[in-house]
């Protein structure tokens, strides 16, 4: 029972289109120039725009928590904005979380708890993680239940989910 | 020289015989003696970083140069004829590239002949009308508005007891009933056996039903090049699909390849051909470019299956002693507009307890709603929770511990073949559950109710907060089965490739084939790597489901890694100068008392030039002699709250014996998921239909509750981890679903001990509660 629907404040923002409309967005610290239409969420434009396909998506509609990324290190739900509302601002994707090809904390634990099988929400997990851990470097079992309650996982990873949150913050916290 | 023979299988409750092709000699299970370098232990995934980094490609993924989307039309009503049907209008929006209907595609047969691929007549709200292809989903969304279809409405029949009835509706031409008649076990002498019975309980039992909700829908990208077709497809049986694909479109099975690399989640919902991949194949024919179509959310939940609601009237009788007499199933299953699959609800009541006098009857029937699947232990799931209830109401009439009642009763053959088992450890998993959960001191009290209720307040206030306790056990197959193929290729650098045509559904089978090949070759297992999921490979391994996987292709890797190393000692002896019998590979190097010092294997191929050794498995055929069967117990812990109704689950201890024990860390996912799974069955999970239109209400994430990370109990669990020598050269079997099967069961029980009433309908919700409660 989904709970905690992160969504984007609205904003202001000056009216475009129809059709499709250039826009700026900044990814994982790179700015890229795309073409869209208004209509286009920024979930979509991450993936079918820029590729990244790491984020999720399970439902469209703000239910599931598979495409969360973090916006000016927030986390939200990605189907959930267009991607025009989120121009010039800090978009944070799975895909960023790796430096020079060494894992993220947050990801190594993942694996060494196994807080994953199919893995399709495990992107979404991680950020939600991220956001908290970023926030709150030392969590208790409550407040990761909590970070990650927006985001469903079908396959019931979710105490091992907990574990590796738990063990990331540690990992975060000796500086590894 | 290959042998021919025929072998007993047992898939999801399904009993059948069927041929075998032998090669070469069999192994057998690793004893205690031997040491294990890989086996049992825990091994992380071996492909946890591409899933962590979001590099790994789901079907949902694959975006291929000039890709285009496919939307498909789906029918408003729950029965109707197509009159008419005009796309002309979607044709001409800017973007569309094609409009397929049944006035254009070809009329192909689908599910045994109850439907076509585009069907005139429409069977169920969600069933397949027409499919818009067009450059941007958001364009052939779109365009679905601008179909105009002309509908006959047609009377439809919801339910499946009114579906019955001689005046309802006919769903399909052939009538309700699946088969057009009952599907009947018999055992003994029913009417001796509850003559017998000091004690007779009956009751009825419902269960809805539960969607499964993969969190990658179903879909599939569909790509030709001259006449071979690729596909991906985020599917359980990539070697079915392409049968599927071949037989309806008319290709010979080398022109069609079949690709799964990563799949979010099917739970038997993703077994066979779907519609969309079809209709993306057509797509991509009619448009000459690749087509992608993947089920939306709704789609997802109207049209990819359910788990069928069941109606059950049971009824057992036993002596005063608690010694089963009889036992008697009458099952109703929803089946929904098509079905060539029934779950078997009667499973659990067969096979489950010793009685000599057993019948089962299951009705499948049809009903104008969506179809089901198999979703995870079909059939057990719900009848283990009716036949669990009864057993745990029998104990409380005849005032015997629920626990003692289950050992009273314990089976030590199976009782539809004569067979004994194999293993069977659930006796061991009934005493380390009770010990591991408290289960005597928690029963002890002759009103373990009165005994458990948490005062709410100060003494004499009226209590809100009732705890109960509660168990269940659980009986299912997993022993695997041919036919399944392996090569597995040592290349000249050292290092070892797996090749299977299995695929990994989550559950984790990379890493465990790859520890099987380490464990076999004697190789470090960061030099293995295991391909699969693409038919190209051209290694044949059956569906991904029924717990069967790691007991299917797991020996037949361990046979293929066997003859590698094999040839591989043969080679390293002549290049070395050493007698092959004093060779031994052990972490990858080669030693030998007439060696100096250990040798890399790549040393020695090396000198080969290109040379490959190439070793092949295959699945030996299960034994005729035995049953081989999974068992489990668990046990629940509950508290309700009187004043919401809202159950929680405050624990839950499981022991299960799928025998050996290969990665004990993606075994724990596999259990904790399937609890969870189950918990969410037993307290929230229900489509709910409207009675008057035949719509699914709740065909999205919001309304459909699933469990969430607030949900969660604590999860305790053992496994008895004793290799089944008889099963298979590994000693393992399947893990996938046993833990789903007792759960709900175990939780109903528990709920029944906190009220003092028992609730005979799943989900146990909060208006359920208080009804029971009488509060509403
Ligand atoms: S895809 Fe965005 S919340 Fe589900
Ligand atoms: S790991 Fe499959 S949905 Fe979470």
């Amino acid at each position: 029972m989904a709970t905690k629907a992160v969504r984007p404040k609205k904003r202001k923002i000056a009216v475009r289109g129809p059709g499709k409309t250039p826009i700026k967005l900044i990814v994982n610290g790179e700015t890229h120039e795309l073409l869209v239409e208004p209509r286009r969420t920024l979930l979509d434009a991450l993936r079918k725009d820029l590729g990244l396909t790491g984020t999720k998506r399970a439902c469209d509609e703000g239910t599931c928590g598979a495409c969360t990324v973090l916006l000016d290190g927030k986390p939200i739900y990605a189907c959930m904005a267009l991607a025009l509302e989120c121009e010039g601002r800090s978009i944070e994707t799975v895909e960023g979380l790796a430096r020079n090809g060494k894992l993220h904390p947050i990801q190594a634990a993942f694996i060494e708890e196994d807080a994953l099988q199919c893995g399709f929400c495990t992107p979404g997990q991680i950020m939600s993680v991220k956001a908290l851990l970023d926030e709150n470097p030392n969590p208790t079992l409550e407040d990761v239940k909590r970070a990650v309650s927006g985001n469903l996982c079908r396959c019931g990873a979710y105490p091992k989910i907990f574990k590796a949150a738990l063990r990331a913050a540690e990992l975060l916290r000796s500086g590894s | 020289m290959p042998k021919v023979i025929k072998t007993r299988t047992e898939f999801e409750g399904h009993v059948f015989e069927e041929y075998v092709v032998v090669e070469g000699e069999g192994l057998s299970a690793w004893d205690a003696q031997t040491p294990l370098r890989y086996i049992g232990r825990q091994i992380p995934r071996t492909d946890g970083p591409e899933r962590v980094t979001g590099k790994a490609v789901y079907t949902f993924d694959v975006q291929l140069p000039g890709m285009l989307y496919g939307k498909i039309l789906r029918s408003p009503h729950p029965h109707a004829r197509i009159k008419s049907i005009n796309t002309q209008r979607a044709e001409r929006l800017p973007g569309v590239r094609a409009v397929l209907s049944f006035k254009n595609a070809p009329k192909l047969s689908f599910r045994q002949g109850q439907t076509f691929l585009f069907d005139e007549i429409v069977r169920y709200v969600g069933d397949e009308v027409a499919c818009v292809i067009a450059d941007e989903e958001e364009i052939a969304e779109d365009a679905l508005e601008l179909i105009e279809v002309e509908y006959e409405r047609l009377p439809f029949v919801l339910d499946p007891e009114e579906a019955l009835r001689p005046e309802a509706p006919n769903v399909q031409p052939s009538g309700n009933l699946l088969n057009g008649k009952p599907d009947i076990y018999e055992r003994g002498d029913l009417d001796r056996g509850f003559s017998q019975a000091d004690l007779i309980v009956e009751r009825t039992f419902r269960t809805q039903c539960a969607l499964h909700n993969c969190l990658e829908t179903h879909g599939s990208v569909a790509l030709w090049e001259g006449d071979a077709l690729t596909v991906w497809d985020s599917t359980q049986h990539i070697f079915g699909v392409r049968a599927g694909l071949a037989q309806l479109l008319g290709l010979p099975l080398h022109k069609v390849r079949v690709i799964k690399r990563y799949m979010g989640g099917g739970f038997g919902s993703k077994n066979g051909l779907g519609k969309y991949t079809v209709i993306a194949a057509l797509g991509a024919k009619a448009t000459g470019r690749p087509v992608k179509i993947m089920l939306d959310r709704h789609e997802e939940n109207l049209a990819a299956g359910n788990r069928p609601s069941t109606i059950q009237h049971l009824k057992v009788g036993a002596r005063r002693d608690g010694t089963l007499t009889a036992l008697e199933l009458k099952a109703i299953v929803n089946a929904g507009a098509f079905c060539t699959w029934p779950p078997s609800v009667g499973g659990p009541a067969r096979q489950l307890y010793l009685c000599p006098n057993v019948k089962t009857e299951q009705y499948t029937v049809f009903t104008n709603t969506g179809p089901l699947s198999a979703f995870r232990a079909p059939g057990y799931v719900e009848g283990t929770f009716a036949l669990e209830s009864l057993m745990d109401e029998l104990a409380h009439e005849l005032k015997i511990d629920p626990l003692e009642l289950r050992l009273k009763n314990y089976a030590e053959i199976d009782q539809t073949t004569g067979r004994p088992y194999s293993t069977k450890g659930l006796r061991e998993a009934y005493e380390r559950g009770a010990k591991l959960f408290g289960w005597k001191a928690l029963t002890s009290n002759p009103s373990p109710v009165a005994h458990l209720r948490e005062r709410g307040g100060a003494v004499g206030e009226r209590a809100t907060k009732l705890r109960g306790v509660g168990m269940a056990s659980q009986i299912w197959s997993g022993n695997g089965m041919p036919p399944a193929y392996a090569i597995v290729k040592i290349n000249p650098d050292g290092t070892a490739t797996v090749v299977t045509g299995t695929q990994d559904i989550g559950t984790g089978t990379k890493t465990v084939l790859a520890q099987i090949a380490a464990e076999e070759l004697g190789f470090p297992i960061e030099k293995i790597s295991v391909e699969i999921g693409d038919t190209q490979l051209g290694l044949y391994a059956p569906l991904s489901a029924g717990s069967m996987t790691v007991a299917s292709v797991g020996p037949a890797v361990r046979l293929a890694a066997h003859e590698a190393r094999q040839q591989l000692l043969d080679v390293a002896a002549q290049v070395l100068e050493v007698p092959r019998e004093s060779l031994a590979i052990c972490d990858g190097l080669l030693s030998s008392p007439a060696l100096k010092e250990a040798v890399a294997i790549k040393d020695v191929l090396e000198k080969l030039e290109n040379f490959m050794i190439i070793g092949r498995g295959a699945r030996e055929p299960n034994p005729e002699d035995v049953a081989v069967n999974t068992f489990g117990a668990q046990f629940a812990e509950v508290t309700v709250d009187t004043e919401t109704g809202e159950v929680k689950v405050e624990r839950i201890v499981a022991v299960h014996d799928s025998g050996r024990v290969i990665n004990p860390l993606t075994l724990s996912s596999q259990i904790e998921g399937g609890i969870i799974q189950g918990l969410g069955y037993a307290l929230f999970e229900q489509r709910v239909v409207d009675r008057n239109t035949g719509v699914v209400v709740n065909d999205n994430l919001e309304n459909y509750k699933l469990p969430t990370a607030l949900d969660i109990p604590e999860i305790v669990f053992e496994m008895v981890d004793r290799p089944d020598h008889r099963a298979n050269n590994l000693g393992a079997k399947g893990v996938g679903e046993p833990p789903i099967i007792p759960t709900a069961a175990a939780i109903a029980n528990a709920v029944a001990n906190a009220l003092g009433i028992r609730i005979y309908e799943l989900p146990l919700t909060r208006e359920k509660i208080l009804k029971a409660l009488k509060r509403v």
